[in-house]
């Protein structure tokens, strides 16, 4: 925690916030582990993560949106059950009303806290005036871009001029020189003291995005989410990306990112008789991608000498690290690609699968998955036990579904279908469901 | 009746600042306010006649006129029992799929609940309705009334229900949460979120249920019940004489009448209600051109209608609002608040349900006692017109089917053939099939097993449309590319119906039957069962031993047959059609 900051009392409180659901049998899926986070005045702090990893859960659970596990969050050092935070949300999917003109939209919020209709409509005017959008006030948002868009969910959730502003990946639905555009205008209404808020708390998974806008930046690891590592931005604003100090800091927080904690790898065998309730190990969390995606990496890679920087690797294909990450995840914990500082090195195993056919890179990947992916070597194992060769994935989403959200098992069951159809370690018809495993 | 296709091309999307007229056009606004002022006093006198017709002293067989003159008056008295159930049906749908989606211990009850109660044939309503009318309102022909109107809200009001209830749960995460993040109040959150978000699927479900309302009107506005003959002066009733005394020329002028009336309906109040409904549509970006209106954008200009909402309605719901501002609460950050009302109501609840379970108890028994009075015998009979119904329905789905694939693909594929027919199906969809059944059965009464044909007629002249419009509907959402793709490859006609056409309208078309379905059973009470020149003519089957037994007062015979029609129609739905539905929506959606 930063010195200067530690002086002043802080508007929201987080202590020991966390997030599991339990389960049936008496466990629990941790979700968020016990977090402390603060917000102070006079700062913009940014939540970064690559997806899914329960930065948006954070965010609900601080605002008082989605109810916590365990932990209190403080709001002026009362506990927020009692209290009524005056805070906004800055929605990704902008969650206009479309029925709705702009104006009324805007005044929505005032509506709901009883302002007459004449004072609404002046205050709702004003701040439509400040983000640019006047004469737009009677139209519906299906008649706006993106961008402009955004603008009266800006609008709508600055009118009530809330003390915390918070923004979930506010500007990730929108393309690049629009994000960017709105970006500027944000900071201007907030370096220019425009707006009476006192602290904006935006969620990303932009780096670029985070160290322009936040003089905060808090790390996120995964599954489950727990602070990684935190930053304080010093670089006065408005921040220039190609100064030195700016890009080494992206670097930095590029690494801090790559060089998550991988979660443990399951001890010993995956004998059956070992999943007893009360010794419970964190199964491997299999990253969202598909085979082909991984062979266009290691190509990429090979054509560059074998080795690359990832963020100019991310620049290069004008990827986010949202998207990036998953596919190099995959690569390591497959055993062909290494990670050094930030670089990627290819391994042998990798070079051979990115010069194979077809067939060898199956061939090289199905012993690649075998050896590195426990679920899919148990999923194997089961099919081969039974007489028919044939089980439905249902087994195994049960088998899943204690160790994850039910969201993430299916996803998780649907990752290990696409490896092992593509490693032709088994057959999946989706219309019975059922799995069977592939003869050699 | 819903419409698939697309307004034509030369209707362009007008540009969002031309769409709101600021000024006034005198001359359009100066009609209109006539047209108003002119209404009001045909509405004054419409609801004077109406008075002193339903404040008058019950009417046993009143005599229906069969002169044309009397038509008009006829059809006023017929629309307005059905506005009236329609209204009822609305107010009750809104509070019933309101409850069912905002209370988790309510779904649990409600939503199975409505399932059953929309199996239940409208005549099986009669006799409670009818009776408890009777007694409340001895001496006045009001209580003959407001038990038509409740037959036909009992027709009409459960599909509503079942919209509003699922278009509730589906509204978008994110919308719910900025409705909690900026504080709205439950009025707020139903005046702006809830009720908007539900509005198209209100629509369409409400066209649905007044066309069904016309389709049941001669049922329900003459009925025998015991030794009791009630009739209604109305166009139902016009019908039911003209067809009971073969009167051919007095049928026509009735079944003209009523296609009149809802020709009208249809241009008057449903073109410019889903205009008005377009801006409803969840959709992010403005897709094509706008559904445009002419009434509608009358109606927008200045006219009386607009200064009375200005004036009257519009400070109302703004002064309502704030009253509910002022004691709103934010419902997710005041968990306490949360827990005490909870607490308040799990009291509630255990006060009420040991009344309501001594109630289903206390029902139940009177139920089977009732059912008791059966014998075997009849249970086996029972069972055998269930067989009969069942085979009558399927084969008049089939039927339908087996036309309306052809017919709706090609409508669906070529867009100057859909502007042809178009309207003429809809003309000919909006005709409710009762109407027109008299003059079909001139002719088939005749023949041999003409019955049975007549009887499967009438299902499928009044279900067969749903396919239709469904099966249109699928065909124009099949992909260009593809179509494309067939044609590359050669597809013979066998093939291209086989891997493209069946395939692309199979959610669609199971989407159609199951409403078909639906509606054949409720409509085999007066398909199978009907008075013809005097005689009643019935093919054997579940729809016809329930009017029957509704007709001659057989409350044990009614409750039994209701029963097993309900489970038959509840296990078919459970075990055909959702599985269908299950197919259609992983395997054969359609996703880019």
């Amino acid at each position: 925690m930063s010195t200067t900051a530690a002086a002043v009392e802080p508007i929201i409180e987080a202590r020991q916030l966390e997030k599991f659901y339990p389960q049936p049998d008496g466990t629990r899926i941790q979700v968020i582990s016990p977090t402390d986070i603060a917000v102070y005045p006079g700062q913009i702090i940014a939540l970064l993560g690559p997806s899914g990893c329960g930065k948006s859960t954070m965010l609900r659970m601080l605002t008082g949106l989605s109810p916590t596990s365990g932990g209190t969050v403080y709001w002026h050092g009362k506990p927020v059950a009692g209290e009524d935070p005056n805070v906004s949300i800055v929605f990704q999917s902008f969650a206009l009303f479309p029925w709705l003109t702009v104006i009324e939209n805007v005044e929505a919020p005032l509506e709901a806290r009883g302002i007459p209709e004449f004072e609404r409509h002046k205050r709702a005017l004003r701040i439509i005036d400040s983000v640019g959008l006047d004469g737009f006030e009677s139209a519906y948002p299906k008649e706006l871009s993106g961008g402009m868009k955004q603008r009266v969910g800006v609008a709508r959730a600055l009118v009530v001029e809330p003390e915390v502003l918070f923004m979930d990946e506010p500007f990730s639905a929108l393309d690049v020189l629009t994000a960017e555009t709105l970006r500027g205008e944000l900071l201007d209404l907030w370096l220019e003291k425009k707006i009476p808020t006192r602290a904006i708390f935006i969620v990303t998974h932009n780096i670029e995005e985070a160290v322009v806008l936040a003089d905060r930046i808090i790390v996120l690891g995964r599954n489950p989410a727990h602070i990684h590592a935190e930053f304080n931005v010093d670089i006065p604003h408005y921040r220039d990306r190609k100064n030195p100090r700016f890009i080494e800091l992206v670097d930095l927080i590029y690494r801090a990112l790559t060089q998550q904690d991988h979660p443990e790898l399951p001890t010993g065998t995956t004998s059956q008789g070992q999943a007893s309730g009360a010794e419970r190990r964190t199964i491997l969390m299999l990253p969202h991608t598909r085979p082909g995606g991984m062979a266009g990496l290691l190509e990429i890679l090979v054509d560059q000498g074998g080795h690359a920087d990832l963020h100019a690797l991310a620049d290069e294909l004008s990827l986010e690290v949202d998207a990036l990450l998953p596919t190099v995840d995959t690569a390591v914990l497959l055993g062909m690609l290494k990670l050094e500082e930030g670089d990627a090195i290819i391994t042998p195993g990798g070079q051979a699968f990115a010069h194979g056919d077809i067939q060898e890179r199956k061939a090289i990947f199905r012993q690649a998955a075998l050896a590195n992916v426990p679920l899919l070597r148990q999923m194997e194992q089961s099919l081969k036990a039974k007489a028919n060769r044939t089980l439905p994935a249902e087994f195994f989403q049960d088998l899943l579904d204690e160790h994850f959200s039910e969201d993430e098992a299916r996803r998780q069951l649907e990752t290990a279908i696409q490896w092992g159809r593509y490693a032709e370690v088994f057959d999946y018809d989706a219309a019975s469901g059922k799995l069977t495993l592939t003869e050699a | 009746m819903p419409s698939p296709v697309p307004l034509p091309e030369h209707q362009l999307p007008v540009p969002p600042i031309l769409r709101r007229p600021a000024g006034t056009r005198w001359a359009w606004g100066f009609l209109i306010d006539i047209a108003v002022f002119v209404s009001v006093f045909a509405v004054i006198f419409g609801v004077y006649s109406i008075g002193r017709s339903w404040l008058g002293p019950v009417k046993v067989e009143a005599e229906i006129s069969q002169n044309p003159r009397s038509l008009p008056l006829y059809a006023l008295y017929s629309l307005v029992r059905i506005l009236v159930a329609y209204l009822l049906s609305l107010i009750f749908a809104l509070v019933y799929g309101y409850a069912a989606a905002k209370s988790r211990r309510a779904e649990i009850i409600l939503i199975p609940l409505l399932d059953i109660l929309q199996s239940i044939p409208v005549l099986s309503f009669l006799p409670p309705v009818m009776l408890a009318m009777v007694s409340l309102f001895p001496n006045r022909q009001l209580g003959v009334e407001i038990g038509s109107i409740v037959l036909i809200f009992t027709g009409q009001v459960w599909n509503i229900a079942f919209s509003f209830y699922s278009s509730l749960k589906t509204i978008p995460r994110d919308l719910r949460e900025a409705a909690i993040i900026y504080r709205f109040g439950r009025w707020q959150r139903f005046l702006e979120l809830d009720l908007p978000f539900s509005t198209i699927g209100l629509v369409w479900n409400s066209m649905m249920s007044v066309a069904g309302g016309w389709f049941f009107l001669m049922a329900c506005e003459m009925f025998v019940l015991g030794d009791k003959d009630f009739r209604l002066p109305g166009l139902g009733s016009f019908l039911q004489t003209a067809a009971s005394g073969g009167n051919t020329s007095a049928m026509l002028w009735g079944l003209v009448t009523m296609v009149a009336v809802i020709v009208l309906m249809d241009q008057l109040l449903w073109r410019p209600v889903i205009a008005w409904a377009d801006k409803f549509k969840f959709e992010q970006v403005e897709s094509g051109s706008g559904n445009q209106n002419s009434i509608l954008n009358f109606i927008r200009k200045e006219s009386y209608l607009i200064r009375a909402y200005r004036r009257l309605l519009h400070p109302l719901v703004e002064w309502i609002t704030a009253q509910f501002a002022k004691s709103a609460k934010r419902a997710a950050a005041s968990f306490s608040s949360s827990k005490i009302t909870q607490r308040r109501g799990s009291l509630l609840l255990w006060i009420l349900l040991p009344i309501a379970a001594s109630a289903v108890l206390y029902g139940t028994y009177r139920t089977v006692q009732e059912l008791a009075h059966l014998h075997t015998g009849d249970y086996l009979a029972l069972l055998g017109s269930a067989g009969y119904t069942f085979l009558r329905v399927n084969l008049s789905l089939i039927i339908g089917a087996l036309w309306t694939i052809p017919v709706g693909v090609a409508i669906g594929f070529s867009p100057r053939f859909a502007r042809l027919a178009q309207p003429l199906v809809q003309l000919a969809a909006s005709i409710p099939a009762t109407a027109l059944f008299p003059i079909i059965l001139v002719f088939l009464v005749q023949l041999r097993g003409g019955v049975e044909i007549a009887a499967m007629t009438l299902m499928l002249l009044g279900t067969q449309w749903y396919i239709l419009f469904n099966v249109i509907a699928g065909a124009m959402a099949i992909p260009t590319d593809l179509k494309e793709a067939a044609h590359i490859f050669r597809f013979g006609s066998f093939d291209r119906w086989r891997y493209l056409i069946l395939p692309g309208i199979f959610p669609y078309l199971i989407t159609g039957m199951v409403t078909a379905s639906g509606g054949a059973w409720n409509a085999s009470i007066v398909a199978e069962y009907f008075h013809f020149r005097g005689k009643i003519v019935e093919a054997p089957g579940l729809g016809s031993t329930i009017s029957r037994a509704s007709d001659a007062g057989h409350f044990d015979l009614l409750l039994a047959s209701t029963l097993i029609m309900a489970t038959v129609v509840v296990l078919v739905n459970r075990l055909i059609w959702r599985r269908l539905f299950r197919l259609a929506s992983t395997r054969f959606k359609l996703e880019t």
